[in-house]
């Protein structure tokens, strides 16, 4: 009896130390984790434009319904071009707004006439964020010319998936982690010409922007 | 056609016009009027979210806890078990879990550049600690994956003792090799394989919501397979549930040894009570641990062996070597057909030299890998060996701590729990009465 009562002693003993030392085991885990967060910030999911090849997978492979991937324009880079590659299906009728013109499925790119100078009339296309379904043909149409038009991530939509369903379905491997607090990747280009804008006063809006993205 | 020619010697013209500042782009108009202006990106999601799922998934331990091991009431934990269904399931569409936290927890470890958020390590570790301390109370009541099988356990029959200990190291090698895949920012294996995520969502895999109605089919019959045969962090759990302070007890008092509860267990987690071994049993039990304790280092060896042959398949997962290959093959003149991934390879003039280096790399890393992988399989199956051969006493019915979910089906068919609720009269007072 007394071996038996001994014995449970010991097997006490043991599963205590052990317990103890698992608690503590994950509690320092915890604690280092946690204290690692302090020196940066959390990451999240982005797509390099620069990699980008517009094959739509971005439209398709989000787990939400409606993608979390959506179209941004970059004036800077725009050419605001009357005959625009990336507004204008290569079958379109005439110049116009009609549906059947335009290359968006959605309809998601706004035209607007903004001047007309030396006989050239200049439009402003901006993107629809609502309507926008982030299926990259103006992307692919766009990059015919100036590639002002790129796909971004945009983090009021992305949920930030462990696995990122559109990471893993990208040819091109253009799926980065970013920094939460910089989560946007600008093309290289759209990059130094907002850089230059930012030194500019008058542009605070270029330097909310700045404040956005990270650096390569 | 003629339109299309129109466009693309516009676009020539365009190109060969272009001014100086953007190279050969199309220059931005300078307009008199009209400002160019600077397109907006909404900022990061709130963080509030992660903290509500932080403080559900607290609650709902605290309560299937409460409801376990206190108040002993399977009727609760089965309704938590739904309404943890529904709102960890569908409404948060299963993600993020604390199964699928490991391997976020793994890559932050293995690659610094990563920063876990704080509400994901303690989505990761509250289940671990609340099972070291109280059982698995999150497979019975927290975890949508436990619950959409739980309430198709209901023909169980009992696997046999061997297939359920050989099938049981599953879980470990799935651990093993989705923390090295997470930890080298491979694949997120637990996620892509998760079967049930696809119900949650209600779009998804084709392939996986077969494997997923396949895992209720089959578990109809054999309760629970993914959390006893599958699940990673099933494993985890199942260690520490051994360690337990406080695990359900299937009487609420003394057992009386009549067995009722053992046929009820869906998942054949409880044990019998042992009798009393002979002396010659005792001596080959010793002889018998001697000899696991002698072979185990072999085991382990022997896999690590295996470990270096793992490295070139493991490595087919990863997109980079996956892209060498079909570059290499292509320029070999082997397939004549072209992968978006080789299109937009090709479209980036990234030379193929410096692929086949950084796939290379990639394929000696793995190589590492494969070996490491090797001797986790090895540990695994040497320390099961250990533990078969090593023998508890029990004088009544328990839970078996490691495969017990805490599910509570056993409470209702204990007499002893009747006698507890007032249902049936103790039938030793009944003696003393008459």
């Amino acid at each position: 009896m007394a071996s038996s009562s001994q014995d449970s002693n010991r097997r006490d003993f043991l599963v205590n130390g052990v317990r103890v030392a698992g608690a503590l085991t994950f509690g320092s885990l915890a604690g280092f984790l946690a204290g690692r967060k302090g020196h940066a910030a959390e990451n999240v999911w982005q797509l390099d434009p620069d990699k980008c090849i517009g094959c739509s997978n971005c439209a398709t492979y989000c787990v939400l319904d409606e993608s979390a991937v959506k179209c941004v324009q970059c004036f800077d880079m725009c050419g605001y071009c009357d005959i625009c590659t990336g507004y204008f299906d290569v079958n379109y009728n005439a110049l116009t707004t009609a549906a059947e013109n335009q290359l968006c499925p959605t309809g998601a790119v706004i035209r607007k006439f903004v001047e007309e100078k030396a006989g050239q009339r200049f439009y402003e296309y901006t993107i629809d964020l609502e309507t926008c379904i982030g299926c990259g043909k103006c992307v692919k149409g766009c990059a015919l010319m100036n590639g002002s038009l790129y796909l971004q991530v945009m983090h009021d939509r992305c949920v930030n998936c462990n696995e990122c369903a559109i990471a893993k379905a990208c040819p091109s491997q253009a799926y980065v982690r970013l920094p939460a607090d910089r989560p946007y990747l600008l093309k290289q280009l759209a990059f130094t010409l907002l850089e230059a804008k930012a030194r500019d006063p008058a542009h605070g809006e270029a330097r909310a922007l700045m404040n956005k993205v990270s650096r390569r | 056609m003629s339109r299309r020619c129109g466009l693309a010697a516009l676009g020539l013209f365009l190109v060969l016009s272009a001014g100086s500042v953007l190279g050969e782009l199309i220059p931005t108009p300078d307009f008199s009027q009209h400002p160019i202006p600077t397109s907006s990106v909404p900022s990061a999601a709130e963080t509030a979210r992660e903290y509500v799922d932080v403080v559900s998934l607290a609650l709902a331990l605290g309560l299937a806890t409460y409801w376990a091991l206190v108040t002993r009431s399977r009727r609760s934990l089965f309704l938590l078990s739904i309404s943890a269904l529904v709102w960890f399931g569908f409404v948060r569409k299963g993600c993020v879990c604390p199964i699928g936290a490991t391997q976020n927890i793994a890559l932050a470890i293995f690659q610094p550049a990563y920063v876990v958020p704080l509400s994901m390590v303690i989505l990761f570790v509250l289940p671990l600690l609340v099972t070291l301390f109280f059982g698995r109370t999150f497979c019975a009541a927290v975890c949508p994956l436990g619950a959409v099988q739980e309430l198709v356990a209901v023909r169980s029959v009992r696997v046999p003792g061997w297939l359920h200990h050989a099938l049981s190291l599953i879980p470990f090698v799935y651990l093993g090799a989705a923390v090295l895949f997470a930890a080298t920012g491979t694949a997120f294996l637990i996620c892509r394989y998760d079967p049930f995520v696809a119900f949650f969502r209600l779009n998804g895999n084709a392939n996986l919501v077969i494997f997923g109605v396949c895992l209720l089919v089959i578990g109809v019959f054999v309760g629970r397979p993914y959390c006893r045969y599958l699940c990673p962090y099933g494993a985890l759990l199942g260690i520490l549930s051994r360690y337990s302070r406080w695990h359900v007890r299937i009487p609420p008092d003394k057992c009386i040894n009549c067995r009722l509860c053992e046929d009820v267990c869906p998942y054949g987690a409880i044990d019998r009570p042992t009798v009393d071994p002979t002396p010659a049993d005792v001596a080959r039990g010793r002889q018998r641990l001697a000899a696991v304790l002698l072979t185990a280092p072999l085991i382990v060896v022997a896999f690590a062996l295996l470990g270096t042959r793992l490295g070139g398949p493991l490595s087919l997962l990863d997109p980079e070597v996956q892209l060498a290959e079909q570059v290499r093959r292509e320029e070999l003149g082997l397939t004549a057909t072209t992968t978006d991934a080789s299109d937009a390879f090709r479209a980036a003039r990234r030379p193929a030299s410096e692929l086949y280096a950084a796939a290379g790399a990639r394929r000696d890393r793995f190589g590492h890998l494969g070996i490491a992988l090797g001797v986790w399989v090895g540990l695994v199956l040497a320390v099961k060996l250990v533990s078969l051969s090593v023998h508890g006493s029990r004088s009544e019915y328990e839970p078996n701590r490691t495969g017990c979910v805490s599910c509570g089906r056993c409470f209702w068919y204990c007499p002893v729990e009747q006698v507890r609720l007032g249902l049936i009269q103790d039938p030793a007072e009944r003696m003393e009465s008459t």
